[in-house]
């Protein structure tokens, strides 16, 4: 097998160094009843181009969101990813270290979080940020457990306009943990009011920006009624392009904010691994879950970064920890810190603006097909629309027509009839002009 | 009487008139490490002898630090917040953390006198 | 023709002059380049990737529209491109040496598995592409399943969770709904967990309102049968138990363990964390666990990128299957399907642990490494595993000292009784095989371990590997021994770094850059 370094004499050689005769010999504490006898039934080992075979051959049945005109968002998003971000993060010495826990040895792992948690502290204009989460669903829920510990209270008030899978994460944390929840139900106008649902026992209200259905706001009313009365705010960025362009939640007056960081450097993936961002205000820094990267220096005065604060951490703090997460999204953060140094403020902002325009321009060619109702007045790069027939139908027949065009929110909010003709479709730099016109001539002929 | 006691998981208390003043023993610093932060509870609060009075981390550990008494806080030292070195440095005096008022002065007989600490860390090591 | 250049050879070692290279003007030593945080690097415009400024066009962003500048750094691809590579050149990986970190399955990670998750099919579809649109990835998750339901013996299993303390929080949630739905609800709350479990164990049981409970180990490093029988009664939902466990050991009690939690009516959860020794050989199913994470990212060879990201799929037993959380992949009709909603399937899902489907790119490298390797290479490899571990321990328990009489199964533990009276710590022993080119071994833990040392070689070590590791320890053994603690106490001294100040890093945290505060090489302002 050629991942093997051991050959059979290395084996007898060894066997003999312990005095063993056999390797059966090794397990002998497994229970008798236990040991297998023979091999598993499954395939035996295959060389490379075996694998490959089999593995393309999966591959070759999905449609790639590069073979096609491609408007898919809710929660993630087809962004270009600079060659240099893959090439950058496949390095050995980047790819196949763990944990930072020895710091002499790994200090590339640790400058990068230090650099990640300062990007995100920037973008989301929060004073702290952690070293990542495992996605912004993930991320979600445990904000709302550190607004439980920070205020000592077990209530949570969530938009019905955040992501539905989102609301199912905290609603499957707070259900488990004993926690109350109030969710509101969907809005996809816009228009929902949450200040009127916090009262004294809530420790948070949670809203998305830009929400499910890509209404945009300004949250600081919110803020102001949510600190009027003990709770936080806390602010969930399913988008980070969009801080290119919109004021960060920190300038609205949130107390944490969460989000989805896979638009900067991470393929789609099919939903995985994406890189969850997590920033708070410094008194809080104490209550974060996850790691944290310091700067310090060493023993000649040099400056150098270490993970600091574990006592949060469950491999200290066991069971009174801030979190059990252990693995984060390392390597994402990694693939996030690059292309968004690649970009600079200029790039990072010029790609915002050229989302927006993209998706404003879908907008009017959608909004102008016959029987289409754009449905949102402000939005960045995703928004909603309503179309006279059922959008998972929509959906499916854009893609006989070789076009995939969004996300039928019926998918997401089952059962809900609000949602039946409602599709989020979204726009980023990858689409072209063709791709818009290609995407409402299909449109239309699917409607007539 | 203004004599101090110990406990067995490293807190003193020295009691003066009804004020019982708490801190960690020398050895328990030792044992720690360089402290880097101490958790103060709220004045006001009411603690029976062996709840949580306060909690003291070094980079790779956190301790709680028990009440030896029961009684009600009235003091923290804040300036630990700010200089957590303190307990470090001087354990037995500044690196104080509580103070508590005393309840119930017969509790302190559970506790051990100097003397009876210095034996049994001497046991410990 | 010329004889050879005189210049060609190499000059003297500098001893015969007295001069010895200290400090250069540059910081630099050689290849080891000191490199500034990328914001010090800033060229304000710049930018290292050419996008096209949009035409005018009315934005629609109301009230929420951004002012003034976010204060990212401007720089050309060169300069990034330089700036990583530099970067990655201070870490220790893998793929450079052996890294015997216990309890974190470092093994050979293939790049044919990077390529597979990279295909367009895989790493360039969407989680919300219509269902017909992505039957080859429903396929790919499906198919993982049933290799990872068939190593492990277990009917199902839940896919999405993201890393293995996420498995073990879904586990712990599938016990909890299986309580509630038997009406046993806020009655069962303990949990049992031995002393020496990793942090994540406790740390989930709590963070879903379960009390923990700490079981005893045996003087040979095993679960305290006795201790733990005594502790069950009806109010304890499950153990916690790691199999083979942190000591290095397998858990030959465990069916008897099994049966009595079971009788007890509690559930089994095992921490599979260390499945590397066993896959191939012993089920989890046959041993009466109900639930198990599988870390792809230590026993499937998805690599660790520095912390992340993994994929902790989770084994469920029939009393648990039930509950396993949203979504599943069923394939009916000659199609794949994703059952996203409790109202799409059969079941009681308990909820949902994640956005989308779980970590697709960590799917995929796990199965590739899987079929590479087939049922056969897979049990070698678990063999392989063990044979090194146990080698290391043989060869190394006359100069340090194991707590536990051998056969280990996929790590040697060593603990510090060896060290004694000589000045050195665990720590110290640790850093200085730094400068001897390895990362250190797991240290103080378990904790149940005195200055614990944990070794966990993997199979990805030729004998030649493990012979020169073996030496090295032995050769630190006795200069610890012989007194030469100076070897010991500043080191490492050829690192990167020598040791940080982790106590100034946690007083006066310093968690980002900004602007004037942290400047290059400066002790940081007080």
């Amino acid at each position: 097998m050629r991942y093997l370094p051991l050959t059979k004499d290395d084996r007898a050689q060894m066997l003999a160094a312990i005095g063993a005769k056999s390797v059966d010999e090794l397990f002998k504490d497994v229970p008798e009843a236990a040991r297998l006898g023979g091999l598993i039934d499954l395939p035996r080992r295959q060389g490379e181009m075996e694998v490959e075979r089999q593995l393309a051959a999966m591959a070759g049945k999905n449609i790639a969101a590069s073979q096609v005109p491609f408007f898919v968002g809710a929660g993630a998003y087809k962004h270009h990813i600079p060659a240099t971000v893959d090439h950058l993060i496949q390095r050995s010495e980047f790819l196949t270290s763990y944990t930072p826990y020895q710091p002499e040895i790994t200090q590339g792992t640790l400058q990068y979080l230090f650099e990640f948690q300062t990007q995100v502290a920037l973008l989301t204009g929060m004073e702290v940020a952690n070293a990542s989460m495992y996605d912004g669903s993930t991320a979600c829920g445990e904000a709302v457990l550190m607004a439980h510990r920070v205020t000592k209270r077990k209530k949570a008030v969530l938009s019905g306009n955040l992501h539905p899978h989102y609301q199912d994460v905290v609603a499957n944390l707070s259900d488990f943990g004993s926690y109350k929840l109030v969710t509101e139900p969907p809005c996809p106008k816009g228009t929902e009011g949450l200040a009127g649902e916090i009262d004294e026992e809530t420790s948070c209200v949670v809203v998305q920006n830009p929400d499910v259905f890509g209404h945009v706001r300004d949250l600081s009313a919110l803020a102001e009624a949510a600190h009027a009365k003990g709770a936080l705010m806390i602010v969930v960025v399913p988008e980070i392009v969009s801080l290119g362009l919109i004021t960060p939640p920190g300038e609205m007056g949130a107390d944490i904010v969460v989000g989805e960081g896979q638009s900067l450097g991470n393929g789609l993936n099919f939903g995985g691994p994406y890189v969850g961002l997590f920033a708070a205000k410094q008194k809080f820094v104490r209550q974060m879950p996850g790691r944290l990267c310091g700067e310090t220096v060493d023993a000649e005065g040099k400056r150098g970064f270490v993970l600091t604060l574990s006592t949060r951490e469950q491999h200290i703090r066991r069971e009174k920890a801030t979190s059990n997460i252990c693995t984060n999204s390392g390597l994402c953060c990694l693939a996030f810190t690059i292309h968004l140094s690649l970009l600079g403020e200029e790039g990072y902002t010029r790609l915002a603006r050229i989302n927006h325009a993209n998706a404003v321009k879908l907008a009017d060619a959608l909004g102008a097909v016959p029987g289409v109702k754009v449905m949102n007045e402000t939005f960045f790069n995703e928004f909603t629309i309503e179309t006279p027939k059922p959008g998972a139908e929509v959906i499916d027949a854009l893609v006989e027509k070789g076009v995939l065009g969004g996300v039928p929110l019926s998918r997401l909010m089952p059962g809900n009839d609000a949602m039946k003709n409602l599709i989020a479709v979204a726009s980023t730099e990858v689409n072209s002009d063709q791709d818009r016109a290609a995407y409402a001539r299909a449109l239309k002929e699917v409607l007539a | 009487m203004s004599d101090i006691r110990f406990t067995k998981d490293h807190e003193w208390v020295l009691v003066d008139g009804d004020t019982a003043t708490i801190g960690i023993s020398d050895y328990a610093q030792e044992q720690l490490g360089d402290v880097v932060f101490v958790e103060l509870p709220d004045i006001g609060k009411t603690l029976e002898q062996g709840d949580e009075a306060a909690v003291v981390e070094s980079v790779k550990a956190a301790s709680e630090v028990y009440a030896p008494v029961s009684g009600e806080v009235i003091e923290v030292n804040e300036e630990l917040e700010a200089a957590p070195g303190r307990v470090n440095e001087d354990a037995m005096g500044e690196g104080w953390f509580v103070k508590l008022k005393l309840t119930d002065e017969d509790e302190l007989d559970d506790l051990m006198d100097e003397a009876a600490y210095a034996k049994y860390i001497k046991e410990l090591d | 023709m010329n004889s050879m250049n005189a210049k060609g050879r190499p000059t003297g070692t500098g001893a015969e002059t007295g001069f010895t290279p200290h400090e250069t003007f540059t910081g630099n030593r050689g290849l080891v380049q000191e490199e500034p945080l990328i914001f010090e690097l800033d060229s304000p415009g710049a930018s290292g990737v050419d996008l096209d400024e949009p035409e005018e066009f009315a934005p629609r962003l109301g009230a929420a529209a951004r002012q003034g500048r976010i204060g990212l750094p401007g720089l050309s691809e060169p300069e990034v491109m330089r700036h990583y590579v530099r970067l990655s050149q201070k870490n220790y990986a893998i793929d450079s040496g052996l890294y015997p970190l216990g309890s974190c399955t470092m093994k050979h990670n293939p790049r044919l598995n990077e390529k597979m998750a990279r295909l367009p099919g895989f790493g360039d579809v969407h989680p919300l592409q219509p269902q017909q649109t992505v039957q080859g990835a429903l396929e790919l998750i499906d198919t993982l399943a049933h290799w990872l339901k068939e190593l492990t013996g277990m009917p199902a299993v839940a896919m999405s969770p993201k890393a293995g303390a996420h498995g073990e929080l879904c586990g712990m949630m599938a016990i909890d709904a299986a309580l509630r739905a038997r009406g046993e609800e806020g009655t069962r709350k303990r949990v049992l967990v031995p002393e020496s479990a990793h942090g994540t164990n406790p740390a989930t049981a709590a963070q879903i309102g379960f009390t923990v409970d700490s079981i005893p180990a045996t003087d040979d490093g095993h679960v305290d049968v006795a201790a733990f029988k005594a502790k069950l009664g009806p109010d304890v939902a499950a153990i916690m138990l790691t199999n083979p466990n942190t000591c290095g050991l397998f858990e030959r009690d465990i069916i008897e363990i099994a049966d009595a939690v079971h009788e007890a009516g509690g559930y089994f959860y095992c921490d599979g964390a260390n499945f590397n020794a066993i896959a191939g050989r012993v089920r989890p199913g046959d041993l009466g666990v109900d639930a198990m994470h599988i870390n792809l990212h230590k026993t499937f060879s998805t690599p660790h990128g520095g912390g992340g990201p993994g994929a902790g799929p989770v084994v469920l037993s029939e009393a648990l299957a039930p509950f396993a959380p949203l979504p599943w992949i069923v394939h009916d009709k000659g199609a794949y399907r994703a059952i996203e909603h409790e109202s799409e399937g059969t079941g009681q899902p308990f909820g949902r642990m994640t956005a989308f489907h779980g970590q697709m790119g960590m799917f995929v490298r796990a199965l590739s490494y899987m079929l590479s390797h087939g049922a056969d290479g897979i049990r070698q490899a678990s063999e392989d595993a063990v044979l090194s571990a146990n080698y290391i321990l043989a060869s190394l328990k006359d100069v340090m000292s194991a707590p536990y009489e051998g056969p280990c199964m996929h790590e040697a533990l060593f603990d510090d009784s060896f060290l004694k009276g000589t000045g050195v710590e665990t720590l110290d022993f640790a850093k200085a095989m730094i400068d001897e080119g390895y990362h250190p071994m797991t240290m103080y833990f378990p904790l149940v371990v005195h200055g614990a040392m944990l070794i966990e070689p993997t199979e990805s070590e030729s004998k030649d590997s493990l012979d020169l590791f073996i030496a090295t320890l032995r050769d630190l053994a006795e200069s610890a021994k012989r007194g030469e603690t100076e070897r010991f106490s500043g080191a490492p001294y050829l690192a990167p770094r020598r040791r940080l100040d982790e106590t100034q890093a946690a007083r006066k945290p310093i968690l980002r850059w900004q602007h004037g505060r942290n400047e290059p090489a400066s002790k940081a302002a007080e």
